[in-house]
């Protein structure tokens, strides 16, 4: 019993890369968990949501205000502008759809014409023309977070329309006020919208109870309306990313098998040379993740009705894009490792912390701004977005550019970096 | 194929070493290694292990980068295609893929080396036949005796019919009855043609298969000749005895080395000029009080030139 302990422990201990990434792994792993959980509880993502004013009343005015003091939102006005000091126009009611569309924000809110005019109603049916909600369902918390913050936002920060709106109610239903008690009404609220007017700091009541609709709202959703089970599509994408990461490293590991056998030295020693050698293998491994990635969406499709039928372009030159990048990180994995068990130690330390971060355990758009940008510095980020323009937003295959180019430029640099160190394999 | 290979021109021969120095860190494998290979001929790498001759091969082949020295394949630079295609190199391990069948293998080691159609498929049935695999070609190389997979080895090895071919301990591991088919193999290549250099350290495999061979040890060649050549050279016409005494070792060691002779695992090694010499040998040793438990009488072999040049057994 004693000896095979202490021979496993003589093994472990002359791999030392290996001994050090069984202790890391967890450590790794706690780690980014804990910040993208850990750190929710005191920096809770805000909600972008663009809130286009068509209105430009004094009542619409003062709903925008407080939709901006929200701490838990960010209230996009206008889309950011590439140069420093020009500010683009502020977005339009179909800007913003298509805004939402394209997958910049999950909520935008278009305030129509007449909104002022009675923005207030205590009972349906009641109020003037309704705030349209448009949203992406693939987000299904945002838009009903935006709903709740707006009906709250009207308690606190329309003040006026309240309480001209509650006076009209109880003249009507209580047999009307004297003349003495309209006279102070109509003072009272003479100088709250004087209040209004003058863009008076208003800070909204914490905690205060939300409301059960009394600005009228209308969902519009945008995006996935008809779309069967939205986060399926999301995670064929994410899931298959992940395990396509996996196998492109343990398929890369034959080069370590061959040069461990003497079987890399043969082959060198004919005609092949290592970048022929490299790019066979690299070419093999972009063929079995396209195939493992085809299986997946098609499973995807038959089972979960996935529309793969009508997004052939789109996933083949998405699928092809990352199958180069996985294919040429499973190379560099391979070529930088000297052992099988280091290689499967690197690989599963590398390939669960970019799943995590970019994105393919959950979503990004749940996670942290910052963990969110460092998320881009996967192959799982570009590759998911991508799939995700494709299946979900029913974006042309052009717009993919981003992705692609992305996806194919990190396959050719870490092919290249890949070849550049298996020169030690070239000859002694 | 053809049009690639360096061909036989009359007068140039198939592999010329010279100088050849590779350093590994401090260590010097190979100390101004010079040889040549002549056509048709097989030339035996005589050595332990360690000594150099599996780096020699390599250096070869284009494996390992001398650090100093030429190799010329025909004529041809060793780095040159033509002297690429022109060498078959059969290495020390299996390098074979497992999850393959024969067939299988020897199919992606030719398209390796340029062949494909009619050719690869002539020359894949031509390797099955040589290595006597032909009924085993669709078994999958993980499932085969270690005889077998050696000989699939050798087969890889040769199958773009190179004209010099390098076999690095191809018997290693295997059993007498498959050593025995190897060393037809190597027999038949012979008939065909081929150079060949073979690289062991069993004394008889290079008395039977070679005609020519290099004694290398720490680097270096010490020697080079047939075996009648290496035997005559070293040891003449002496005989060499063997024998045990009891009692003291540290006298009896005293005895053996003003004889000039030397211990190795217990026994006493002299050469005599001439096997009529034992009488007074054995009388010199009872005149030294030793008492003699037995002795023999043998001719000098490889083992013992290979001992008398670098004061090592073969094997250490």
């Amino acid at each position: 019993m004693l000896a095979i302990i202490r021979t496993a422990l003589l093994s472990l201990r002359r791999d030392r890369p290996a001994l050090a990434l069984s202790f890391l792994l967890p450590i790794a792993f706690f780690s980014i968990f804990a910040v993208i959980f850990g750190g929710q509880r005191n920096t809770l993502p805000r909600v972008g949501v663009i809130v286009v004013d068509e209105d430009q009343s004094t009542a619409s005015r003062a709903l925008l205000r407080g939709l901006q003091q929200e701490g838990s939102l960010r209230v996009v006005l206008r889309p950011d502008s590439a140069h420093k000091g020009v500010e683009l126009p502020a977005y339009t009611a179909q800007s913003a759809e298509a805004a939402v569309k394209a997958g910049d924000v999950s909520v935008a809110l278009v305030v129509p014409k007449g909104f002022g005019q009675n923005p207030i109603s205590f009972a349906p049916n009641q109020a003037g023309p309704s705030i349209q909600l448009l949203s992406d369902s693939s987000d299904p918390i945002a838009p009903q977070m935006v709903a709740g913050l707006l009906q709250k936002t009207a308690l606190t920060a329309l003040g006026p329309a309240m309480a001209e709106k509650g006076s009209l109610y109880f003249e009507h239903y209580a047999g009307g006020f004297t003349p003495e008690q309209h006279q102070r009404i109509q003072e009272s609220l003479t100088e709250m919208r004087k209040m209004e007017s003058a863009e008076s700091s208003h800070t909204p009541a914490a905690g205060s109870a939300s409301s059960g609709g009394m600005i009228a709202v209308q969902n519009h959703t945008v995006l996935g309306e008809n779309k069967n089970k939205p986060i399926v599509s999301f995670y064929a994408a994410a899931i298959g990313v992940m395990f396509l990461l996996f196998t492109a490293s343990g398929v890369a590991g034959s080069l370590l098998d061959e040069a461990e056998s003497g079987t890399l030295d043969r082959v060198l020693s004919s005609r092949v040379t290592m970048t022929r050698l490299l790019g066979g293998k690299m070419a093999y491994n972009v063929l079995l993740a396209f195939a493992q990635l085809t299986l997946m969406f098609l499973w995807a499709w038959l089972v979960f009705n996935v529309d793969l039928p009508h997004h052939i372009p789109g996933f083949v030159v998405m699928g092809l894009s990352t199958a180069v990048a996985v294919s040429a990180f499973g190379i560099l994995l391979a070529s930088i490792c000297h052992s099988r068990s280091q290689l499967g130690s690197l690989s599963t330390l590398l390939i669960l912390m970019m799943s995590a971060i970019g994105g393919s355990m959950f979503p990004r758009y749940l996670m942290p701004a910052a963990v969110q940008k460092v998320g881009l510095f996967t192959i799982n980020a570009w590759a998911i977005d991508g799939f995700t323009k494709v299946f979900w937003r029913d974006l042309p295959v052009m717009d993919l550019w981003p992705q692609v180019a992305v996806l194919l430029g990190v396959g050719v640099v870490l092919f290249l970096v890949a070849r550049r160190i298996a020169r030690r394999w070239e000859n002694a | 194929m053809a049009s690639q290979t360096a061909a036989p021109v009359p007068g140039v021969l198939p592999l010329v070493v010279e100088s050849m120095v590779k350093r590994f860190g401090a260590v010097t494998a190979l100390d101004g290694v010079s040889l040549e290979l002549r056509a048709g001929e097989c030339l035996g790498l005589l050595g332990p292990n360690g000594a150099g001759k599996s780096t020699l091969i390599r250096g070869i082949v284009g494996r390992v980068i001398p650090d100093a020295g030429r190799i010329a394949v025909f004529g041809e630079p060793a780095s040159s295609p033509a002297a690429r295609a022109a060498l078959g190199w059969v290495p020390q391990d299996l390098a074979v893929y497992p999850r393959l069948s024969c067939r299988e293998n020897l199919l992606s080691f030719g398209r390796y080396q340029g062949l494909s159609g009619s050719q690869l498929k002539e020359s894949v049935a031509w390797c099955l036949k040589w290595a006597a695999l032909e009924d085993r070609a669709g078994d999958l190389t993980g499932t085969l005796s270690g005889g077998m997979k050696r000989r699939l080895n050798m087969a890889a090895g040769i199958l773009h019919r190179p004209r010099v071919v390098l076999m690095d301990e191809p018997t290693v591991g295997v059993d007498p009855q498959s050593r025995i088919r190897i060393f037809e193999m190597i027999e038949e290549l012979r008939a065909g043609g081929r150079s060949i250099i073979y690289t062991t350290h069993y004394m008889e495999e290079a008395e039977r298969l070679c005609d020519r061979i290099a004694i290398i040890d720490h680097g270096r060649v010490i020697a080079v000749g047939s075996n009648q050549e290496l035997l005559q050279s070293t040891f003449a016409a002496r005989t060499e005895v063997r024998a045990r005494f009891a009692g003291d070792s540290t006298k009896v060691a005293a005895w053996v080395e003003s004889r000039g002779g030397r211990m190795a695992d217990a026994v006493a090694e002299i050469t005599l000029a001439h096997p009529t010499e034992i009488a007074a040998l054995l009388e010199s040793a009872s005149a030294a009080g030793l008492e003699l438990d037995d002795v023999s009488l043998r001719r000098p072999n490889l083992e013992s030139v290979f001992l008398h040049l670098t004061g090592r057994e073969l094997r250490d």
